[in-house]
C-alpha cells in the first residue's frame, strides 16, 4: 500500500500517470530545499492542469455573477420605471430579477461544488500527497484520511442530489 | 403593551444566556491553552456544523430586524439589501474559502506571510482587521441597546446603557473561557433558534394569506399607500442622483466586503480540510439564502398585516416590525399566543446579537495577539503566552466596544454595518486576492494596498454627510462634508486595488518566485496545510 502510494505520488509530481517516468525513491531523497520542490511542482503538468481547471471555472463565473449583480443594482437605482413593469399579477420585472439573483446564486454554488468534486479534488489530493512525501513533513496519513473522507461524503451527497 | 411579554422575553433570554454559559464552561473544562484550540477550536468541526456557525455569524440582528423593517416601510428597496448580502457569498466560495483554509492558520495575515515579509504585512492587516471588527462590534452593541429599549418598553437611557455593558461582559466571558470552540457552539445554537423562529413566523404569515403570495404582495402594496410602486425599487434610494449613487456604493461594499470580514475568514480554520471549508460555505449559502427569502415574506407580511403606520409608530427605522408582527400573528396584544411569540422573537433577536458579538471579539483578539502583539513585542514568546495575550485582548476589545457602544447609541445600525463592510472590501479583500492570484505582488504592494484602502475609507466617512453638515449628522453644528456619499465603497475599494498595483510596480524588490510557487501550490492542493 505504502509503495503504491509513493509511486502514484511521485508520478503525480512528474505530471504523468506512467510509472516508467516516475521518480524513484533515491530521486526523492535527494536533498531539495522546500522552495525548489514547490517550484518543481508548480512547473509540472499535473499542477498546471489543476490550476487551469480551477481558474477556467472560478474566474469567468466570478466575473459573470459580479457583472450580473452590478447590472441589477444599477438598473434598480437608475431605471426604476423598467423594473416596475408588471409581468403577471403582482409580479413585476423587479421581483423576477430579485428572485433570479437568488436562483443564480444557488445554481452557481451547486455548479462550483460539482465542478470541484469531479474535476479538481482527486488530482489535488494526489499532488498534496506527492509534495508531502517530497518535503518529508510530519504527515501521519490522518490528514489524508480526513481529506478523503470529506471528498467521499461530498461525492455521495452529489449522487443523492 | 403589557408587561407580560417583556417579562417572558427577559426570562427566555436569560435561559439562552444560561445555556450558552453552560456550553462555555463545558467546552472550557479541558482547556489546553494551545493557539489551535483557542483560535480554531481544534479544527475538527464538520462542514455542517461550520455551515450553521457561519450562517450564525452572518445573520445579524441588523438583517433580522433592520432588513425586514426596511421592506415593511419601503417595500422593494429592502430586497436590494438581501440580494447583496447573499450574492457576496459567491465571492467567498469561488475565490477565498478553500485557498484561505489551505494557506492560513488563524488570521488573514497568515495567508499573506506565506510569500510576503512578515513584519509590515502583519502590522498592516492587524490594524485593518481590528478596525473592521470594532466598527462591526459597535453596530451590534448599538443594536443591543435599542432592542432592550423595545424589550423593556422604553424605560430609557439607563436600561440601554446597562444592556450594552452586560452584552460586553458576557462576550468577554464566553471568549476568554471558551475560545473558538465556545463561539462556534453558540453560533450553531443561535442559528438554529433564529432559523426556527423565522420559519415559524413565515409559515404563520403564509397561513394568514392561505399560501397566496400574490395576495400577500397586493395587500402589502395596497396598505402601504404607495400602490404598485411599493413592489418596485425607488422609494428609499430613488431620490436624487446622489442617493442612487450612494446605494450603488453600498451594494459594492456589501458584495465585496463579506470576503474580507475577519470573523468570517477565521471560521474556515475550524474545519480540517479545504474540501470541508468548501462544503461549509455551501451549507451556509443554503441557510443564509433561505433565511433572506423568508425575511422578504416577513417584511411584506408586516406591511400587509400591520400597515406601515403601525410599524413606523413603534420606531422610525422600522426595526420593531418583526416583534410587532409576531405579537399580531400570535393573536394580538394581551393574548397568550401573542405574548409567547413576541417574547420568543425578542429573545431570538437578542441571542443573535450576543452570538455575533462573540464571533467578532474572537477574531479581533486573534488579530491583536497573533498579528500585532507577536510582531511588535520583542519578548520571547511561547504559543501558550500568545493565548494568554489573546484572552487579555478579548477583554480589551470588550472594553473598547462597551465604551464606543455607549458613545454611539444614536448612530444608525445599518450605516455602521455598511461602513464595516466598506472597510473590509477596501483594505482586506484587495490584498488577499493579489496575494493569492498575482505572481508579481510584493510586500510593498501589500502594505500600500491595505493602507490605500483603509485610510481613504475612513477619511471619506469623516468627510461624509453622516459626520457633519446636516441635522442628522454626528456634529450637526459643523460642516466639513466634502464627500457627498454616506458609504465610501465606490471610491475606496478601487483605491485599495490601485494602491496595491502601484506599490507593486514601484517596488525596488521583485516578487520571490519560490515563495510564490509555495503559496500557489499550497493554496490549490492543501500541501503543508495546518
Amino acid at each position: 500500500m505504502e509503495n503504491h502510494d509513493r509511486r502514484s505520488a511521485a508520478s503525480a509530481l512528474a505530471g504523468t500517470i506512467q510509472p516508467a517516468r516516475a521518480l524513484t525513491a533515491p530521486d526523492i531523497s535527494r536533498a531539495l530545499t522546500a522552495p525548489d520542490i514547490y517550484r518543481e511542482v508548480q512547473r509540472g503538468a499535473a499542477f498546471r492542469e489543476v490550476r487551469s481547471r480551477y481558474r477556467r471555472f472560478a474566474f469567468p463565473a466570478a466575473a459573470a455573477f459580479l457583472l450580473w449583480y452590478l447590472a441589477y443594482v444599477v438598473t434598480a437605482t437608475a431605471a426604476p420605471g423598467l423594473m416596475a413593469r408588471p409581468v403577471a399579477g403582482a409580479l413585476n420585472v423587479a421581483m423576477l430579477a430579485g428572485l433570479a439573483q437568488f436562483a443564480t446564486t444557488f445554481l452557481l454554488t451547486w455548479a462550483y461544488a460539482r465542478h470541484a468534486r469531479l474535476h479538481r479534488d482527486p488530482a489535488a489530493l494526489e499532488l498534496r500527497w506527492a509534495v508531502t512525501l517530497e518535503t518529508r513533513q510530519e504527515w501521519t496519513g490522518q490528514e489524508r484520511t480526513q481529506e478523503w473522507t470529506c471528498q467521499e461524503q461530498s461525492r455521495r451527497e452529489g449522487e443523492h442530489a | 403593551m403589557t408587561g407580560a411579554h417583556h417579562a417572558l422575553a427577559l426570562a427566555l433570554f436569560s435561559v439562552f444566556v444560561l445555556v450558552t454559559l453552560g456550553i462555555t464552561t463545558w467546552v472550557g473544562r479541558e482547556r489546553r491553552g494551545s493557539p489551535e484550540e483557542f483560535y480554531a477550536g481544534g479544527r475538527l468541526f464538520s462542514p455542517m456544523e461550520n455551515g450553521f456557525a457561519i450562517a450564525g455569524d452572518y445573520m445579524s440582528a441588523a438583517s433580522f430586524l433592520g432588513v425586514t423593517g426596511l421592506i415593511a416601510l419601503y417595500g422593494y428597496d429592502g430586497i436590494l439589501y438581501t440580494v447583496g448580502f447573499l450574492v457576496a457569498w459567491l465571492v467567498v466560495l469561488f475565490l477565498v474559502a478553500e485557498l484561505v483554509r489551505n494557506c492560513g492558520r488563524f488570521t488573514l495575515a497568515d495567508v499573506l506571510v506565506t510569500r510576503l515579509r512578515e513584519r509590515p504585512v502583519r502590522i498592516a492587516t492587524g490594524v485593518s482587521s481590528v478596525t473592521v471588527s470594532v466598527l462591526y462590534l459597535v453596530a451590534q452593541m448599538v443594536g443591543a441597546g435599542s432592542l432592550m429599549t423595545l424589550l423593556l418598553g422604553g424605560t430609557g437611557e439607563s436600561a440601554r446603557a446597562w444592556t450594552v455593558v452586560g452584552v460586553g461582559v458576557l462576550m468577554v466571558v464566553y471568549i476568554t473561557l471558551g475560545g473558538m470552540r465556545a463561539a462556534t457552539w453558540i453560533q450553531i445554537v443561535k442559528a438554529v433558534l433564529l432559523l426556527g423562529g423565522t420559519v415559524a413566523l413565515t409559515v404563520l404569515v403564509l397561513v394568514r394569506f392561505h399560501g397566496d403570495l400574490s395576495a400577500l404582495l397586493t395587500t402589502a402594496a395596497g396598505r402601504s399607500g404607495h400602490g404598485q410602486a411599493f413592489l418596485a425599487p425607488g422609494l428609499k434610494y430613488g431620490g436624487d442622483p446622489t442617493s442612487r449613487l450612494d446605494f450603488v456604493s453600498l451594494g459594492l461594499a456589501l458584495v465585496l466586503g463579506t470576503a474580507g470580514l475577519p470573523h468570517i475568514l477565521s471560521r474556515f480554520y475550524t474545519v480540517p480540510t479545504a474540501c470541508a471549508a468548501r462544503r461549509s460555505v455551501v451549507w451556509s449559502i443554503g441557510l443564509i439564502g433561505g433565511f433572506y427569502l423568508m425575511t422578504i415574506v416577513l417584511g411584506f407580511g408586516a406591511a400587509a398585516i400591520l400597515g406601515p403606520d403601525a410599524v413606523r409608530a413603534a420606531g422610525p427605522a422600522g426595526n420593531n416590525a418583526v416583534p410587532l408582527l409576531a405579537l399580531d400573528l400570535g393573536g394580538g396584544a394581551g393574548s397568550t399566543g401573542g405574548t409567547v411569540l413576541f417574547a420568543v422573537v425578542a429573545a431570538v433577536a437578542f441571542a443573535t446579537i450576543l452570538a455575533v458579538v462573540a464571533g467578532i471579539t474572537l477574531a479581533s483578539s486573534a488579530s491583536v495577539a497573533h498579528d500585532l502583539y507577536r510582531t511588535v513585542s520583542r519578548r520571547a514568546r511561547t504559543p501558550r503566552s500568545e493565548v494568554a495575550v489573546a484572552r487579555v485582548a478579548a477583554a480589551g476589545t470588550g472594553a473598547v466596544a462597551i465604551g464606543l457602544g455607549l458613545l454611539a447609541q444614536d448612530l444608525n445600525v445599518a450605516f455602521l454595518v455598511g461602513l464595516a463592510f466598506a472597510v473590509a472590501a477596501s483594505a482586506n479583500l484587495p490584498v488577499l486576492l493579489f496575494t493569492l492570484f498575482w505572481r508579481r505582488f510584493t510586500t510593498r504592494g501589500a502594505v500600500w494596498s491595505v493602507y490605500g484602502g483603509l485610510v481613504p475609507a475612513l477619511v471619506l466617512v469623516v468627510l461624509s454627510p453622516v459626520v457633519s453638515g446636516g441635522p442628522d449628522a454626528i456634529f450637526p453644528g459643523a460642516d466639513f462634508a466634502l464627500f457627498p456619499l454616506e458609504n465610501p465603497g465606490l471610491v475606496s475599494v478601487p483605491l485599495g486595488f490601485l494602491a496595491g498595483w502601484l506599490g507593486t510596480v514601484t517596488s525596488p524588490e521583485a516578487a520571490d518566485a519560490g515563495r510564490h510557487a509555495e503559496t500557489e501550490v499550497r493554496s490549490l492542493t492543501g500541501a503543508g496545510a495546518a
